[in-house]
């Protein structure tokens, strides 16, 4: 066989080495093409899932909780330290001493970098010792005979050859004396301090129960800076007998004052005025039997954290009524401790703290994400002083016999819960709990805002007035297109409206902002009137047309109605908007924007009618070509029995037709709900994107779609809000995959359906 | 007709078939609309309207005269005119304001000024009235007085019209030379050194000492580049001299006689005085210069030609990337998975990534391609530039590689439906003749899918070309500095950022300080932007039309 086939062709024999080896690279390339194709298809589908996982890792660290890891342990001297500061770096500490010893020394080995002699007299006994504001880190020892000395750590950073070379020392803000703080020279039993560039306050509390508020004016020389005079204001605060003060707190503004009693009374004054301090709310704030034994104020100087002996955490700040008084409230609490906070440590720069128990414990909290992100033992228990970092990103403790422990604390994004993310939440200086989303703002103390929900609402608003124009116009153009339009008119028809979904975006945004918008907001009676008027004078026409005589109706075919209709709808829009400003003059005194807003319905002109008008118009070729598909597609000769059985086609058109396509048209919409969801440019566009949550159809809103697309450039890498506006794009992402396969799962559905009819 | 004709005609369904048909009559309104609404404002945009004269009396002040075109007019009811302080005649309900462009933006303060149709005395249109395009500060109108040199007057009167356009000729002559020295000459410099800089940052890090041999090479090859530079220089001035020399004298609407040197002058024309036929041919001028020209002050004048060619270029890489991948994926899905629930779903997965918002993969886009790759690359083989970064930015790789992601259904969807088109004889008859899979593939199959791939890809493009959202992210920028592709090698610039027809419409139109006077421009550029997707789509819908026909004969 093999002979005879190779005699007379050009191809070689077929067991011949040529022909073995043609077949082996055949099959070679055969091979090759199978595994090459099916890695390419792999790979390009799972670059189509990295999406979705890429998405969630950059998602995922906002809802993990903090770690800590030990750095570095080490033995330091038996100590009376009253107060632990670590620098940007973690790598220099201070600790300051009630004995009156200062030392910087290095945070993972205890050495001893400097140690400042302050100017302290021998024969005065420290009796007090206060820490200002962590920013500002402004410190003051109070003595026994009613002087004070006020000091303040820095760091100068240099970089001598590239290299950062960090030299802590301690500055005098006001000058290197001592302040006599009670005049009588009592001794301080408690102060507290705060001191910025122009003032510097410092209350003391002496040992008649009297408390000093003594502020220092610093005014510079205009010609050196470095020299400057002070001026000293003062006023006493007789406190009631018996009274017996055990914290005293002041804020970083030099503006409230809290003290806290040994019966749990939480006493709050007003010393923006030095000279006549004001005494608001004195309030209970803890129930009987148990003891405030921690107070500090959160950063920003707004909130003030009261730390209790049953291990509870209570975060509490002053609001304004209307008639402008200021009452505390408590506004939230932690109680994931069990032993009395000992110390409160709040961050420098997020409404975060530390707080630590007798125990040794440890919690880290977020006050406005409502989290306790961890909570582990620090200690043996709770004799040890602690100092959080700038960056709170390290803690160092050290016990009264001398344990060292520098642990490192990775908390990236405590800011984020899923409750802030989506419940309402009570900021600070707010008067109530509130959906509020805010990324950026021009005030220094500013704590980022990250609710999603008005974002949300903000989609679901668009989309809810998109799919209202959308849906009707889509779904009823599609039936008579497919049911009850002449083939010929069909053909120019359906390609027209197919071209829609075609047009990009952006432009439809642009002329919704810069064309529609001024439209609308000039003639709102006569949009409304075209709403009104088309159905009825659809109708009408239609009911004229049977008056119209037999031979004029007969010229024109069947299934051409859309186009005569085409003339009635472009006279309702020249008319309605013509009339318009004469509607207006009846009904709306000349200017309807002017009447609603005196209705109490305010009106943006870029607003959701708009928006609902054009993306209603980018959705419809979607819904109406899947609805079209889905009518067209059903078999005939379900209709055509229907239509032998007597019926009309109207009523086989709503008895058969639709009841069998009504899985096609539910897709249909979920699909054009889809696209609605995710439209960004029209929303960015055509909205004033303010992220209000108002259903008022004359305001605009924030859709997370432009959200997005305004904050994501802006967005610091790795930063909280970039993580959230990943979060925003999986939610956009996940909400139109969802819908889009419950659409996809009841067209496969129909399509074998209609194969079995 | 009777009570029961009534009736029944409500009852057999007609006015809701009625309804239904007004739903098309509404869509085809709109569209039809939108297109003639793009097309009317796009097109009118070059055409030179005449300018008019209007003496214009407000009540209380001296009455003054107006000079410029009448862009746009509305009814106002007779209250807010009113309001605004204009009495109507009694009986009229409603009365007309004009918008007028005045231009002279650097003598008016603003170049659009709405006037009350009512305080409108006598118009005309003054023959002689010139227009101006400038460089700088807008349009420009008013009488031309005469033309000078270096301060000395050349030409007055009749004859200083046909002097100012031989002079104009010239100084645009310099300003193009200009351009192109500016451009290429001085680019090519500043590439020069910027890449002994980074040379030098690389021995540095090396750790190659100064004063080596290298060292010493790159300061000789700095000084080549100063010298150079310094000739350019040389050039440069002698030509900016000399296209300083020239005036014009014009007299502006309230009488005051101001100077324009002819080097901002880019067109001055008499609309007044041109025919049809002058107009017409000045239309397509203008047009021309709209599609090849650079944008001026702040892209709200002057061409769009870098953002066409941005386009352009992010829509052909992005279809060089996406047809093979497409392709490849939608082969394997339909040739060589085995069909089950599996590919099922990720067929039903696939499908529905078409619908995924586009902004999403903008996102994807940045974190991914930007910030991780772009990052990482720039570890690896940029180092000298850091801390600026290469391809860890925005720029036209990552924004094609981006939109090919989010086309790459598209494409998928496209070929399957075109392989499950060709019939299964053709295959078994290729099988059957002895070839392996992959040759009736290659030979067979694919050439019969093309026109299905071809409509997936055109699709794909048509997609991309509108897509503004994710672009936003990454890679788009409102005025690229230089083009992607230039004479410096490797003449490809995958790492630049680029301009764009659609973020173009979005940034002139919304973040522009002037949009009254951008507004016609972005007209103009949607136009073309529609246009060029209408096309798209259409011979995308007529392959796809041809390849049903196709199929169907074959079945036959």
């Amino acid at each position: 066989m093999a002979e005879r086939s190779s005699i007379g062709s050009v191809l070689p024999a077929a067991n011949s080495p040529i022909a073995k080896r043609r077949r082996a690279w055949r099959e070679f390339k055969d091979h090759a093409a199978r595994y090459g194709v099916a890695m390419g298809g792999v790979s390009v589908i799972f670059a189509i899932v990295l999406i979705f996982f890429y998405l969630l890792y950059v998602v995922m660290p906002l809802f993990s909780g903090a770690e800590i890891e030990i750095e570095s342990e080490y033995v330091l001297a038996e100590n009376k330290i009253v107060h632990l500061a670590l620098n940007e770096y973690n790598d220099v500490a201070l600790s300051v001493d009630m004995a009156g010893e200062v030392q910087f020394f290095a945070a993972d080995s205890g050495q001893t970098i400097v140690k400042p002699e302050l100017p302290l007299l021998a024969d005065k006994q420290i009796t007090s010792f206060s820490h200002g504001d962590y920013t500002t880190g402004v410190l003051a020892y109070g003595f026994d005979n009613g002087q004070a000395l006020i000091f303040k750590r820095e760091y100068k950073i240099t970089y001598p050859d590239d290299k950062r070379k960090i030299t802590p020392l301690i500055t005098y803000p006001v000058g290197e004396g001592l302040f006599n703080v009670d005049e009588q020279g009592r001794l301080l039993r408690a102060l507290t301090v705060q001191s910025n560039e122009e003032q510097t306050t410092l209350i003391g509390l002496s040992d008649a129960n009297t408390l000093v508020v003594l502020g220092l004016i610093r005014e510079e020389d205009f010609m050196d800076e470095d020299v400057f005079t002070i001026e000293e204001m003062r006023t006493e605060i007789t406190l009631p007998e018996g009274e017996n003060i055990t914290h005293i707190q002041m804020d970083v503004d030099q503006r409230e004052l809290y003290l806290v009693d040994d019966e749990g009374f939480l006493t709050y004054y007003d010393i923006s005025v030095i000279t006549a301090p004001n005494l608001i709310q004195k309030i209970k704030a803890v129930p009987s039997g148990v003891d405030v034994t921690a107070l500090s104020f959160l950063t920003g100087g707004i909130s003030i954290l009261v730390g209790r002996s049953d291990g509870q955490i209570d975060q509490w700040f002053p609001l304004r009524d209307i008639h402008n008084n200021y009452t505390l409230h408590n506004v939230r609490y932690f109680k994931d401790q069990s032993s009395p906070i000992v110390a409160l440590a709040p961050e420098y720069s997020r409404k975060g703290f530390v707080a630590l128990d007798e125990s040794g414990q440890m919690g880290i909290y977020h006050t406005t994400a409502e989290r306790t992100l961890l909570v582990e033992t620090l200690a043996d228990n709770g004799e040890v002083a602690i100092g959080l970092s700038p960056k709170a990103n390290g803690v160092l403790a050290v016990s009264k016999t001398g344990q060292a422990t520098l642990v490192a604390i990775d908390n990236e994004h405590p800011e984020v819960s899923w409750h802030s993310l989506w419940q309402e939440v009570w900021y600070e200086s707010r008067d109530k709990p509130e959906f509020i989303w805010q990324s950026s703002s021009a005030s220094n103390d500013f704590e980022p805002k990250f609710s999603l929900s008005p974002l949300i609402f903000g989609t679901i608003k668009a989309a809810f007035y998109a799919m209202l124009v959308a849906v009707p116009l889509a779904i009823m153009g599609a039936i008579y297109t497919a049911y009850f339009m002449s083939p010929k008119m069909r053909t120019l028809v359906k390609p027209t409206i197919e071209i829609m979904e075609a047009l990009p975006t952006v432009i439809l945004g642009f002329l919704a902002g810069l064309w529609l918008a001024p439209i609308v907001e000039g003639n709102l009676p006569g949009v409304f009137s075209i709403l009104v008027m088309l159905p009825i004078m659809t109708i009408l026409t239609a009911y004229l047309w049977t008056k119209l005589p037999a031979a004029w109706r007969e010229s024109i075919p069947d299934g051409w109605e859309a186009a005569i209709l085409v003339p009635v709808v472009v006279f309702i829009g020249v008319v309605s908007m013509l009339v318009s400003p004469t509607l207006e003059l009846w009904l709306f005194n000349g200017d309807m924007p002017r009447w609603l807003d005196e209705m109490g319905i305010g009106f943006d002109q870029r607003n959701s009618l708009v928006v609902g008008l054009v993306m209603g118009f980018a959705v419809i070729p979607t819904i109406f070509s899947i609805t079209e598909d889905a009518i067209f597609g059903v078999p005939k000769h379900l209709t055509i029995g229907s239509l032998a059985l007597g019926a009309t086609p109207w009523q086989t058109l709503t008895r058969v037709v639709l009841l069998t396509a009504s899985p096609g048209i539910f897709s249909a919409v979920m699909i054009g709900l889809g696209r609605a969801v995710g439209e960004t440019m029209i929303v960015l566009m055509a909205t004033g994107n303010t992220p209000i949550m108002d259903f008022n159809i004359f305001e605009g809103f924030r859709a997370l779609s432009a959200n997005i697309a305004v904050e994501m450039p802006e967005a610091e890498v790795a930063s909280t809000h970039y993580r959230v506006l990943f979060l925003a794009a999986l939610v956009l992402f996940m909400t139109t995959f969802i819908f889009n396969t419950v659409a996809e799962v009841v067209r496969q559905r129909l399509r074998v359906k209609y194969s079995s009819l | 007709m009777s009570k029961q004709s009534m009736s029944s005609w409500l009852k057999n369904g007609t006015p809701w078939v009625w309804l239904n048909a007004g739903a098309v009559s509404i869509s085809l309104v709109m569209v039809i609309g939108l297109l003639g609404l793009i097309a009317v404002r796009g097109l009118s945009h070059f055409w030179p309207p005449d300018i008019v004269a209007v003496n214009y009396s407000e009540p209380g002040s001296v009455p003054i005269t107006l000079l410029g075109e009448i862009v746009d007019k509305e009814t106002v009811s007779a209250l807010r005119l009113k309001n605004a302080g204009v009495d109507l005649p009694e009986g009229q309900s409603a009365g007309q304001r004009y918008l007028l462009k005045v231009g002279n933006r650097d003598y008016f303060g603003l170049d659009f000024r709405w006037i009350n149709g009512p305080w409108m005395m006598e118009q005309e249109r003054p023959e002689h009235v010139v227009a101006i395009e400038r460089r700088e500060w807008g349009h420009f109108y008013g009488y031309l007085a005469g033309v000078k040199e270096s301060g000395e007057w050349i030409a007055k009167g009749d004859g200083a019209w046909s002097e100012l356009q031989k002079r104009l000729e010239r100084s645009n002559g310099l300003v193009d030379e200009i351009k192109q020295i500016e451009k290429n000459e001085i680019g090519e410099i500043n590439h020069g050194l910027e890449s002994l800089r980074l040379e030098e940052r690389q021995l540095e890090l090396e750790g190659v000492e100064t004063g080596s041999l290298q060292h010493q090479e790159i300061a000789q090859s700095r000084k080549d580049w100063d010298e150079k530079y310094a000739v350019i220089q040389q050039t440069l001035g002698d030509l900016y001299t000399s296209l300083n020399r020239d005036q014009m004298m014009m007299i502006i609407s309230d009488g005051r006689e101001v100077e324009i040197p002819l080097s901002k002058v880019v067109v001055a024309y008499q609309p007044n005085a041109m025919s049809t036929i002058d107009k017409l041919e000045f239309y397509f001028h203008e047009v021309w210069k709209f599609v090849s020209g650079d944008p001026r002050e702040a892209n709200t004048e002057g061409g769009i030609f870098p953002a066409i060619f941005g386009t352009v270029m992010m829509v052909l890489i992005m279809a060089i990337l996406v047809t093979p991948f497409g392709v490849i994926a939608a082969v394997y899905l339909k040739e060589y998975a085995t069909q089950g629930p599996m590919i099922r779903l990720i067929r039903i997965a696939v499908n529905n990534l078409a619908g995924v918002p586009s902004i999403v993969y903008g996102v994807f886009g940045l974190g991914f391609f930007v910030y991780f790759l772009g990052g990482n690359i720039d570890e690896l083989f940029f180092q000298a530039s850091l801390p600026s970064p290469t391809f860890g930015t925005p720029g036209l790789m990552w924004a094609s590689l981006t939109l090919a992601i989010l086309t790459v259904p598209v494409v998928i969807v496209a070929t399957e439906e075109g392989l499950s088109r060709i019939p299964r004889n053709i295959r078994e008859g290729s099988l059957a003749l002895g070839a392996t899979k992959a040759e009736t593939l290659w030979r067979t199959v694919l050439p019969m899918a093309a026109p299905a791939m071809m409509t997936g890809l055109i699709l794909a493009v048509a997609r991309a070309a509108g897509e503004v959202a994710p672009l936003m992210m990454v890679g788009v920028v409102k005025l690229a500095p230089a083009l992607a592709v230039d004479s410096i090698a490797p003449y490809l610039h995958l790492d630049r950022q680029f301009m764009h027809l659609g973020f173009h419409i979005y940034d002139v139109g919304f973040q522009s300080p002037n949009v009254e006077a951008a507004r016609p421009l972005v007209y103009a550029t949607a136009l073309l932007l529609v246009m060029i997707i209408i096309v798209l789509n259409i011979t995308a819908i007529s392959f796809r039309n041809r390849l049903r026909e196709n199929s169907k004969a074959s079945e036959n």
